[in-house]
């Protein structure tokens, strides 16, 4: 059983992991903290699948020409690896499961707006996932997860069902956002205005308006693209006086806005982990959770800097390239504010920080790379080459899956009641540290020197850098899968939580570890996001728990 | 650090853009990494002098300060803005085709590249080009979408069926580029591999104006054609049964050898075995798939369409020629 | 709200619980209603697509959409439409008597609805009949003569996707419709509850709405 919170005098009910029991209760469960957990454990499995397809191409890259597969078999498997990641771990993810768990409680509120709804995104996700999986057992796709026609529509891969898949998928993405657009809206404790409400919640919010409005775009394309293949439309076959242009056009319309749907999150993470770590109030709050709205609005107008050599006409590129510069600015804003938070702080190096600081790091890296994309000539150069393909994992990896591997330490006392290790979780995050900048920095030079993407062969004077990232790959997978198993054994011999573990102020370490099944036994105090600091300490004498200390 | 190390590469600025395009490269390098080096060490000296265990003073609460962000984000935007201006000037560059530029035909197709000239000649796989010279090259693909992609020149360009797509360049120095196909185009897109040959412009007329067909025997046009179309990328004509390595490739596409092979038994991939007369060896280079040899893949173009009866005669005069 | 000895909420006269994570039976209603126009929101995009596809292929075959779209039957579009709009104030009619506490009336009123987008669905029914006995089909299986100006076959696709996708949606309007019919009759709904009427109204109108553009495009405009 948890701990009880120095708060209440007693605690009469059971926490949300224990207080129904069998596997009925979970599957049938709608309280958004058990569907987060079931989220996070199969968006992770997902992630794992999508991480061994990564290792084959890696191994695949150790000689030119064949190493260990044919050609047929690694572009299927290329293919696999990014439709994986990105449909059913990347966009998913966070929103789901760290969403679904914490969005209710940092707003006060007992459940998401509809909970039936979200229990139902869940299924709806494995029934996606099951198709993608029938795709895969029959011989999988050979598109590149970008499905570019006409080469989708003529290939006898099974392109009709991995279609199906992500059309089906997208629904749970809506779903996901729709309830949490209408619990920000409705459902916010009294008091909790929004001007006080975490800047997780803000960008889990920016997040959900992306999630709905893009979403039902690329389930329009992919239903058309099944639509051409099974009916032959011909929208996008030139054969029959269609556009292959414009079904880029309709892809990425969407898919633009998808990589905000999976990095904002990791940026309200980000912004939790470092005031938390360094006890201290976030530097510029509104910059930073308007910015994550400036972000969500503006990728909408920015997809066609995929498509700069694609034949669309030199206007459009243009302005795609101009409305592309937007973005940068408040995307800087919050590295900068995020830096300046620490100062004069009282910054401690736990594993969640050392994550957020690689995090600063990495996606700083991976942002100034898409600087050479935004640059018109410079893309005519670099793009469809290994620069882009280090940009994207510099931001999606080294970006998105190090805020969450931070949030998943963070948090992981309060979903589990249990402590990680901390001294095997920071050599966790030294090896994926060297593991991820060892694997993805040389290809930045590959991609420079020409070296385009989805090469089954390639000229011998690569191999050397092919070679390195291979081996960081290996030091990348050591430190996951390090990291993922002693996660797992501390779910029975990790050290019981406290309520507070890393003496943080929010309003999910106010309740115990585990949280109870309706949060909150009473009407949870509002405050001031972020209060730290000597002002506040007087505002809110008692309200925070004593940090139980992490490391006892 | 290996970003500096790629500056340090030498790739080949072998067009009159490629100097450009690196120039605004290194802009934004350095821009990157005196942008980066501030931010991140900044972070870590916050981290060490503000350490948890070792800083006691009070925390302050500071909430921000808008004169400093938006400060920021002006000196910001500037220099994203020169990027996006300077970017746009280079591009304009690259779609300014000049008036005089002279014109090739490209098509693109699984796997591989075509190049027609004004005066008929026709090649595979190898675009030659004189040097200091605007060649303006009009693309289209035959069947999904290519992109035809010279490192050495810093440009790129999808080639889309269905449409034209055009790409000038000019390069000031004799000698051999690579051509990569950018755009995922299926099994052997790692293999539509080419080469633009830059020549003084007197050895570049020679070339193009030095087939006579009327002066030469159908023997010595099937042994330029075999060269010229890139068959020998393929088919060894000297080596035994197997080839161990290609011109511009290394392993991956490999064809039989057509050394001794007119008047073979040749078994094929379904067991069947058949004569290797004149009508096998036309029928390989125009649907090769449809015999495939044992042991090899079918991934051998179709050359129909491509090649005249004249040339098919030609090749197959050359093709019978070649003697254990 | 009266409340049972288990602490939960029933509204009175019908069966229905508000769930506890709603702090009284209005909030419940709001965010319901706010939910159901986010989901039309997602619906309207997805046909979005379709419309960009149409304004796009009709700008680059301007000529093959004047002479293919004489080929739809614009007398059983119309018929469509009357139909369509009418089953809209029905399904509004629908509402008002839930909410006015008239079970009988709203039941009735759904009917109504129902059998109107069942004849919307039999007209679509005979107008596919005659293209697929005409050959006006999608581009990759046309075969239809008369038309002279290039890929015709484009037009019906975007006929048949777009139609297709609506009528797709009348059936699921249908299923709800059934679905609120079914539980009006029970008596599951009454001038304090009546949530799940008014969203199934919203949805039916979005569908009609989508009627309201697509007849104009693709069977009048010349």
């Amino acid at each position: 059983m948890s701990n009880s919170s120095p708060a209440t005098s007693e605690v009469t009910s059971p926490d949300y992991l224990h207080g129904q029991k069998g596997l009925w209760s979970w599957l049938s469960t709608l309280d958004h903290k058990r569907i987060g957990i079931m989220y996070l454990f199969t968006t992770l499995g997902f992630f794992l699948v999508g991480g061994f397809f990564a290792i084959l191409i890696r191994l695949e890259h150790l000689t030119p020409g064949k190493t260990i597969m044919e050609a047929n078999l690694y572009n299927t498997v290329f293919t696999l690896h990014g439709a994986i990641m990105v449909f059913m771990f990347i966009i998913p993810n966070v929103p789901a499961s760290f969403g679904n768990f914490l969005l209710p409680i940092m707003i006060g509120a007992k459940d998401v707006a509809f909970p039936r709804l979200n229990l139902i995104s869940y299924y709806v996700l494995w029934a996606g996932a099951a198709l993608a999986i029938c795709s895969i057992v029959i011989g999988g796709v050979d598109t590149g997860w970008t499905f570019y026609t006409p080469y989708s529509i003529r290939t006898g891969s099974a392109v009709t069902l991995m279609a199906l898949g992500v059309f089906v998928m997208g629904f749970s993405s809506i779903f996901t956002g729709l309830n949490f657009i209408a619990t920000v809206h409705k459902m916010r404790a009294p008091g909790m205005t929004f001007h006080k409400m975490p800047l997780f919640v803000w960008s889990t919010y920016a997040t959900a308006i992306i999630q709905v409005v893009a979403t039902p775009v690329i389930g329009i394309t992919v239903a058309l693209l099944v639509m051409e293949r099974v009916f032959h439309i011909g929208f996008f076959d030139p054969k029959l006086g269609g556009d292959p242009v414009l079904f880029q056009h309709f892809f990425w319309f969407y898919s633009h806005p998808a990589v905000y749907i999976m990095i904002v999150p990791g940026f309200g993470i980000i912004s939790e982990l470092i005031t938390a770590f360094s006890k201290k109030t976030i530097f510029g709050y509104k910059p930073v959770a308007y910015s994550s709205l400036a972000i969500a609005f503006a990728s909408f107008i920015v997809w066609g800097h995929h498509m700069f050599v694609s034949g669309q006409s030199y206007l459009a590129s243009m302005l795609f390239s101009v409305a592309t510069i937007i973005i940068g600015v408040p995307t800087a804003i919050k590295i900068i504010n995020w830096t300046v938070t620490m100062y004069k702080g009282h910054v401690s190096w736990d594993t969640p920080m050392l994550y957020a600081m690689s995090f600063i790091f990495m996606f700083s890296i991976g942002g100034l790379t898409g600087l050479f994309l935004i640059a018109l000539s410079v893309d005519v150069h670099l793009h469809d080459t290994y620069f882009v393909v280090a940009h994207f994992h510099y931001v999606m990896m080294g970006g998105t899956v190090m805020a969450m591997l931070g949030g998943l330490h963070y948090w992981w006392p309060k979903m589990f009641g249990r402590m990680y290790p901390e001294k095997l979780a920071r050599v966790g995050a030294f090896l994926v540290f060297m593991g991820f900048n060892t694997t993805f920095l040389p290809q930045f030079v590959l991609g420079y020197l020409g070296m385009p993407r989805r090469y089954y062969n390639y000229e011998p004077r690569y191999q050397p850098l092919h070679q390195l990232s291979t081996l960081g790959s290996w030091i990348l997978a050591s430190g996951l899968l390090l990291t993922f198993g002693y996660l797992l054994v501390s779910l029975w011999r990790g050290k019981k939580a406290p309520a507070n573990p890393w003496g943080a102020r929010g309003l999910e370490w106010t309740i115990p570890s585990p949280p109870p099944v309706e949060n909150f036994t009473k009407e949870p105090i509002i405050f001031d996001a972020y209060p730290y600091g000597e002002e506040y300490d007087h505002k809110y004498p008692n309200l925070f728990p004593a940090s139980g200390g992490a490391h006892v | 650090m290996l970003l500096w190390t790629a500056l340090t590469f030498p790739l080949p600025q072998a067009s009159t853009m490629a100097a450009k395009t690196d120039t605004l490269y290194n802009f934004i390098y350095w821009f990157s990494v005196l942008s980066l080096i501030p931010t991140v060490a900044a972070m870590l000296w916050f981290a060490w002098k503000y350490r948890a265990g070792k800083n006691t003073n009070p925390i302050p609460v500071i909430e921000g300060h808008p004169v400093f962000e938006w400060t920021v984000s002006l000196v910001l935007s500037v220099f994203f803005v020169a990027i996006f201006i300077w970017g746009l000037i280079g591009f304009n560059e690259i779609h300014d085709t000049p008036r005089d530029a002279y014109e090739i035909s490209v098509i693109g197709q699984q796997w591989m590249w075509t190049f027609q000239y004004a005066n008929g000649l026709t090649t595979t796989n190898t675009l030659y080009v004189p040097k200091g010279r605007p060649i303006k090259l009009i693309m289209t693909s035959k069947d999904v979408i290519h992109d035809f992609f010279v490192p050495n020149f810093r440009l790129k360009q999808d080639v889309v069926p269905g449409m034209y797509t055009s790409l000038w360049f000019e390069a000031p120095q004799a000698g051999d580029n690579q051509i990569f196909c950018a755009q995922y185009c299926g099994t052997a897109h790692s293999n539509m591999i080419g080469d633009v040959v830059v020549m003084e412009p007197g050895d570049f007329d020679k070339w193009l104006n030095g087939i006579d067909p009327a002066k030469m025997k159908p023997l010595e046009l099937g042994k330029h054609l075999f060269t010229q179309r890139n068959c020998v990328a393929c088919h060894s004509v000297s080596a035994g049964t197997a080839i161990t390595g290609t011109v511009s490739t290394t392993s991956g596409t490999v064809g039989p050898s057509l050394k001794g092979l007119f008047g073979k038994e040749v078994t094929l991939a379904d067991g069947t075995t058949v004569n290797a007369d004149e009508n096998y060896i036309r029928n390989s280079i125009v649907n090769p798939a449809s015999q495939i040899v044992k042991g090899f893949n079918p991934i051998m173009p179709t050359y129909k369409g491509l090649l005249t009866e004249e040339e098919l005669n030609y090749l197959v005069a050359y093709i019978k020629s070649l003697k254990e | 709200m009266s409340e049972d000895h288990n602490h939960e909420a029933v509204i009175p006269g019908t069966h229905h619980v508000v769930p506890h994570h709603f702090a009284s039976a209005f909030a419940e209603f709001d965010a319901s209603k706010f939910g159901m126009w986010l989901f039309l929101v997602t619906e309207i995009l997805l046909f979005g697509g379709l419309f960009c596809a149409y304004s796009i292929f009709r700008g680059l075959y301007p000529e093959t959409f004047h002479e293919a779209h004489l080929e739809l039957n614009k007398t059983l579009g119309a018929l469509n439409t009357v139909v369509l709009l009418f089953s809209s104030l029905t399904m509004a009619l629908a509402v008002n008597f839930a909410q006015r506490n008239d079970r009988k009336k709203s039941a009735l009123m759904l009917v109504i609805t129902l059998l109107c987008a069942l004849t919307f669905l039999c007209v679509k029914y005979v107008e596919y009949s005659h293209k697929f006995h005409e050959g006006l089909l999608t581009a990759g299986f046309y075969k239809f003569e008369g038309i002279k100006a290039q890929n015709p076959g484009l037009f019906f696709s975007l006929y048949f996707m777009m139609t297709g996708l609506h009528g797709i949606h009348v059936l699921i309007g249908m299923t709800i419709i059934t679905w609120v019919l079914i539980r009006t009759r029970k008596g599951d709904f009454n001038s304090k509850y009546f949530t799940p009427v008014e969203l199934t109204g919203l949805y039916w109108h979005l569908v009609d709405l989508i009627w309201i553009f697509l007849f104009p495009l693709l069977y009048l405009i010349g």
